[in-house]
């Protein structure tokens, strides 16, 4: 059966070979993916399988690549925001506000305190988004619907706060260089509001429904662990390596976007296992609904953009009226913006860990290298090392805790 | 108390002389150049070095500069942190426009090895002793490496498109 599905010459052709000589048993393999349910995306591994123990995988990725970064290099500054949104697409507003911001730090712009204030918000928002779907889908995998189902509503509540805040859903596409493009409306703020209020109820039954539950416990204590100096090796960032025991945290060790005026711990496992995993998420959707509190107690009045006529866009009112307005609207929307000659590295914590923005600039109207550093990738090329010697329902289980997305893996 | 760059700068061009040059704080990261043959070694000091403590490789990703000098067309981009002192810098290894070729730091970071996959898929630069060295996000059946600044982003040979406006014609490939 398996040497139909390898050539002679691979590995694990061989590897089955010996072991039939020596006695006699057979190992087998299972071609699990690209595209299975259980594995949330397009990912192939092919598992040598001894019974239902996993001996060895070997994982294929790529297979929705898009060259993110070859058109980023071909595309004026703020063509770039729509590819960001499609890396992470479960926080999208992340990875915008990620790409803005090195945008800031390379033009040296400082933004008002409202948008940084707002743009905490709506990443707070979007991690919780985020959390929401990774922690019900690793119910999912481990037998219960039942969970998904009901907080995928909120998380639904959380795309309608972005439509009224940008008018998109999933992509979103958010903001601009030093703000907003609009406002946000009165409605957005009660949409918000009416979230905060009918959410934690929600997930604090979420969380009875599974955190001790004796089946979910069974099927993810001890279930593909990794040590913390492991996950250090292999550039584990965001709750997986916090799951594992280090407290690391962009949002504390390099403070964007006034993260430093908030109040809010940084929850830690201890074994790196999946049910770490699924606490330090849970445990950070809490602080994160602080995170937002604090900024709506707090929140400034004041513009929602900075004031840098030459990247952002003037209303659209003046553009008909006035010179200046058109002139600068036809060159920020021709991409002829004043870039100079830099290089910036800018790290947000995404939802899944350090989500790094690498850009060059040659004062051209593209950026000369855009390189993003994704930690899907990163951290997905442990998978294989944490599930040997596991069963094959627990890689479904550990796969889904570390919230493997396919599109920011991929880029 | 924090880790000076001074410090970091005085600690590499004393181990390593003219090896490590061009110390230049660019917004918030010290950045540097080190000679290809040093990389490997520069690296496991700045891990290993219990007053530099990089214990973090964040990221590896590489660069095309193809009007540089034949002997700096290529460049492999190192982040490295220091988590206890919270410190990153950033260095860059260029490399030969032929031949690329720099050793792996797969040795000292598990993280090295699908980023140089990755910068091997993309730039075709070789790393030395890596131990799959083969492309991941492309499939293994192509032959030339996409993020190479003279490989066009459209296929030219495409005839659905045109706009005449853009400066595309039906027959791109007489367009350049």
């Amino acid at each position: 059966m398996s040497d139909l599905l390898l050539p002679p010459e691979h590995r694990y052709a061989k590897m089955i070979e010996q072991r039939q000589n020596e006695d006699g048993s057979e190992l087998s393999i299972l071609n699990l993916g690209p595209t299975h349910p259980a594995t949330h995306g397009i990912f192939q591994n092919i598992l040598l399988m001894d019974g239902e123990r996993i001996l060895d995988g070997e994982g294929t990725v790529g297979y929705i690549h898009r060259a993110f970064e070859k058109i980023a290099e071909n595309r004026p500054f703020y063509q770039i925001t729509p590819l960001t949104d499609r890396m992470n697409y479960c926080s999208a507003p992340i990875n915008n506000m990620g790409w803005w911001m090195t945008l800031e730090k390379a033009l040296d712009i400082e933004v008002p305190k409202r948008v940084q204030y707002l743009r905490v918000i709506v990443m707070e928002l979007a991690r919780i988004a985020d959390h929401i779907i990774c922690n019900s889908v690793l119910g999912v995998d481990t037998g219960a619907l039942t969970g998904f189902l009901y907080v995928f509503q909120y998380r639904e509540k959380i795309y309608e706060i972005y439509e009224e805040i940008c008018g998109a859903r999933l992509t979103t596409n958010m903001g601009r260089i030093g703000g907003f493009e609009r406002d946000w409306s009165p409605a957005a703020f009660k949409k918000i509001d009416d979230f905060l209020n009918e959410f934690p109820d929600i997930w604090k039954e979420f969380e009875n429904l599974l955190a001790r539950n004796r089946i979910f416990m069974d099927r993810t204590i001890d279930v593909g662990p990794i040590s913390a100096e492991k996950a250090m090796s292999y550039g584990f960032t965001g709750p997986n390596l916090r799951a594992a025991g280090i407290d690391y945290d962009v949002r504390v060790m390099q403070p964007y976007s006034s993260y430093e005026d908030f109040e809010f711990n940084v929850p830690v496992g201890k074994s790196g296992d999946t049910y770490d995993r699924f606490c330090v998420r849970n445990a950070e959707v809490w602080e994160s609904l602080s995170i937002i509190k604090q900024a709506l107690a707090k929140l400034p009045e004041g513009p929602f953009h900075a004031n840098v006529p030459d990247y952002y866009l003037p209303p659209k009112e003046e553009v008909y009226h006035n010179m200046e307005a058109l002139i600068y609207h036809f060159k920020i929307v021709m991409g002829e913006i004043p870039v100079p000659k830099t290089e910036v590295y800018h790290p947000v914590e995404g939802g899944n860990g350090e989500l790094g923005f690498y850009l060059i600039t040659d004062g051209s109207r593209t950026p000369y290298r855009l390189h993003f550093r994704r930690p899907c990738f990163i951290y997905y090329q442990a998978f294989n090392d944490m599930v040997r010697g596991q069963m094959l329902s627990d890689a479904i289980a550990t796969l889904s805790s570390l919230n493997v997305i396919a599109g920011e893996l991929d880029a | 108390m924090a880790l000076e760059t001074s410090v970091i700068e005085d600690k590499l061009t004393g181990k390593f002389g003219d090896k490590v040059t061009g110390f230049i704080q660019i917004k918030d990261i010290l950045s540097f150049e080190v000679h290809a043959d040093a990389m490997n070694d520069v690296m496991r000091f700045l891990k290993e070095d219990e007053l530099l403590r990089f214990n973090f490789l964040t990221d590896v990703c590489g660069v095309h500069y193809p009007d540089n000098e034949v002997n700096r067309q290529f460049a492999t981009v190192y982040h490295m942190h220091n988590w206890m002192d919270n410190v990153r810098i950033r260095f860059k290894s260029f490399l030969n426009g032929e031949k690329p070729e720099i050793d792996t730091a797969t040795n000292l970071f598990l993280s090295a090895n699908w980023q140089e996959r990755e910068t091997y898929d993309f730039y075709g630069i070789i790393f030395k002793g890596h131990p799959q060295l083969k492309r991941i996000l492309n499939m293994d059946e192509m032959v030339s490496f996409p993020m190479r600044k003279e490989f066009p982003l459209e296929d030219g040979g495409r005839t659905d498109k045109d706009d005449r406006f853009f400066g595309r014609k039906p027959d791109n490939v007489n367009n350049n």
